[in-house]
């Protein structure tokens, strides 16, 4: 049976990670149960070392590498030592070229797969998804990233947080890094304002996360289905879908539910010029509104939307008012009549134009 | 009943696109003035409400209550506009700043011309800095209007 996954990840280094998991170590020691150093780094912090001691330690390899010789865990021998569980820091590490894997949670994938536990620890910035959120936070590129799916496929991601202040407070008590390193550390990385956003961001993936998990335990999925709504909003790239999708975010906000906009492309359609203008405003509005842009292409534009309705769990499909012709409708049918009776169980909405009201003569 | 079936307002390949930003709130003068000035030139009003995104938020991040403020006001400019004729392709757009957000704008999409407000009473529009800098960027002609003043 693969072991359990919990990734301790904070908005920056000195934080307290490596801490938090050696005293997680210490205790399940405490309690029982055999416990291993797979990796540390305890980057000539006093406090971690003397919480580190008393724990086994898993040789490391020492891997020859042009004209040094870098240390790396020795996955094999971990999972030879098979402890219940490991102590392995910075998933988000490169390994020498010459390891069998590039990556260190590679190596974690492999410990996992022997039925190890681990605890492991990760900063925020290394999340692939938010390299470029950070690096025009910070004005620093991380070169160290990790795919999300290692937030999603673990089985407990902790957040390790401390505010702004108290991390300045530990550099310059020289708790992080030397003096000198801190006085500089200070005045780029560890500004207030960087400091501020990444915890955000951390504290955001995190509720993500939490929110990605929770699993209805009273509830019968039924009934869940019933209490959850889903918007799905066809668009199409032309200027009135701007005011669908924003028409389909005010009923998200008062429905409390997520949205999703579905765009459809003919297979072999190549847009034109002011096509590609219009979808690229829609993508852009999507990220304003927090919505999830879908880009799907077929022919049926119907079978298309059931299948997708299906995929998301939509519970409501808003569409523009159609652009179509009496004859149009006469010989192909109407696209709301069809997905009336292809989606049972589906509300489906047209938003119409508001201000075509005053064509409604009385 | 047999209802008149109105005209709709089309927008042919190359028309006139006639870019109407603004920040927070929108002068009716000066919406009046743009909607004139786009059914003259028979182009497509583009309104786009500007986001400042703080800078302890990621730029990716959702801004709801901005957006809240922002739905309202472009729903009232299109049905100004589509009243008066004239076809709107509205937009949020968002940036560490007004000119930040115009800029990205102005990266993607092409306008024949920008209409922006100056303030009124010493509030609303663009900060004379901003107008200064849309007079030098600005991608098409460049109008600034000053609503009147209100008695």
């Amino acid at each position: 049976m693969r072991g359990h996954y919990r990734i301790l990840l904070g908005m920056a280094a000195g934080v307290g990670k490596t801490y938090r998991m050696l005293l997680e170590g210490r205790q399940a020691a405490e309690e029982g149960r055999d416990v291993v150093i797979g990796y540390l780094e305890p980057h000539d912090r006093p406090e971690t070392a003397a919480l580190a001691e008393g724990l086994e330690v898993v040789q490391r390899l020492r891997v020859p590498h042009s004209d040094l010789t870098l240390e790396e865990m020795d996955v094999d021998a971990v999972i030879r030592r098979a402890p219940e569980l490991a102590l392995i820091d910075e998933l988000a590490h490169t390994n020498a070229p010459e390891m069998r894997n590039e990556k260190r949670y590679e190596d974690i994938d492999e410990v996992l797969d022997g039925g190890i536990d681990v605890i492991s620890t990760v900063n925020v910035q290394h999340l692939e998804s938010l390299n470029d959120s950070i690096t025009e936070l910070t004005g620093v590129r991380v070169r160290e990233t990790f795919p999300d799916r290692i937030l999603d496929e673990a089985d407990e991601v902790v957040l390790v947080d401390l505010t702004p202040e108290a991390l300045q407070e530990r550099l310059r008590a020289g708790k992080v890094y030397p003096e000198q390193q801190a006085e500089a550390a200070l005045m780029n990385f560890f500004r207030a304002d960087n400091l501020s956003a990444l915890r955000e961001l951390a504290l955001r993936e995190v509720a993500e996360d939490v929110e990605a998990r929770r699993k209805p335990t009273v509830l019968d999925p039924l009934s869940q289905m019933a209490i959850n709504e889903r918007i799905l909003v066809l668009v199409t790239p032309e200027p009135r879908s701007q005011r669908v999708l924003r028409r389909a975010w005010r009923s998200a906000q008062r429905l409390s539910s997520d949205l999703d906009a579905l765009w459809v492309q003919k297979p072999g359609h190549e847009l034109r010029e002011e096509e590609a203008t219009s979808l690229a405003a829609l993508r852009r509005l999507a990220v304003v509104l927090g919505a999830h842009f879908l880009e799907e292409e077929g022919d049926d534009l119907v079978a298309v939307v059931k299948r997708v309705v299906a995929e998301r769990g939509s519970t409501y499909v808003f569409v523009g008012t159609p652009d179509e012709s009496r004859r149009r409708e006469i010989f192909h049918g109407s696209l709301v009549s069809a997905l009336v009776r292809e989606l049972p169980g589906i509300d489906v909405r047209v938003v119409a134009n508001r201000a075509d009201r005053g064509a409604v003569a009385p | 009943m047999r209802l008149g079936r109105r005209k709709k307002p089309t927008a042919a390949p190359g028309v006139r696109r006639v870019l109407l930003p603004f920040v927070g709130r929108l002068d009716e003068t000066v919406l009046d003035a743009a909607i004139r000035i786009a059914r003259a030139e028979e182009a497509v009003l583009v309104p786009a409400y500007l986001v400042v995104v703080p800078m302890q938020l990621a730029e990716e991040s959702p801004l709801q209550a901005e957006v809240a403020v922002a739905m309202p006001l472009l729903e009232a400019v299109e049905h100004a506009a589509l009243r008066a004729g004239v076809q709107v392709d509205a937009r949020i757009e968002k940036g560490r700043s007004p000119t930040h957000a115009l800029q990205r704008l102005w990266d993607v999409e092409d306008f024949d011309r920008v209409i922006a407000a100056a303030p009124a009473d010493g509030t609303g529009g663009f900060s004379p800095k901003d107008l200064t800098w849309i007079l030098a960027h600005a991608p098409g002609e460049t109008l600034i209007l000053r609503p009147s003043q209100t008695p």
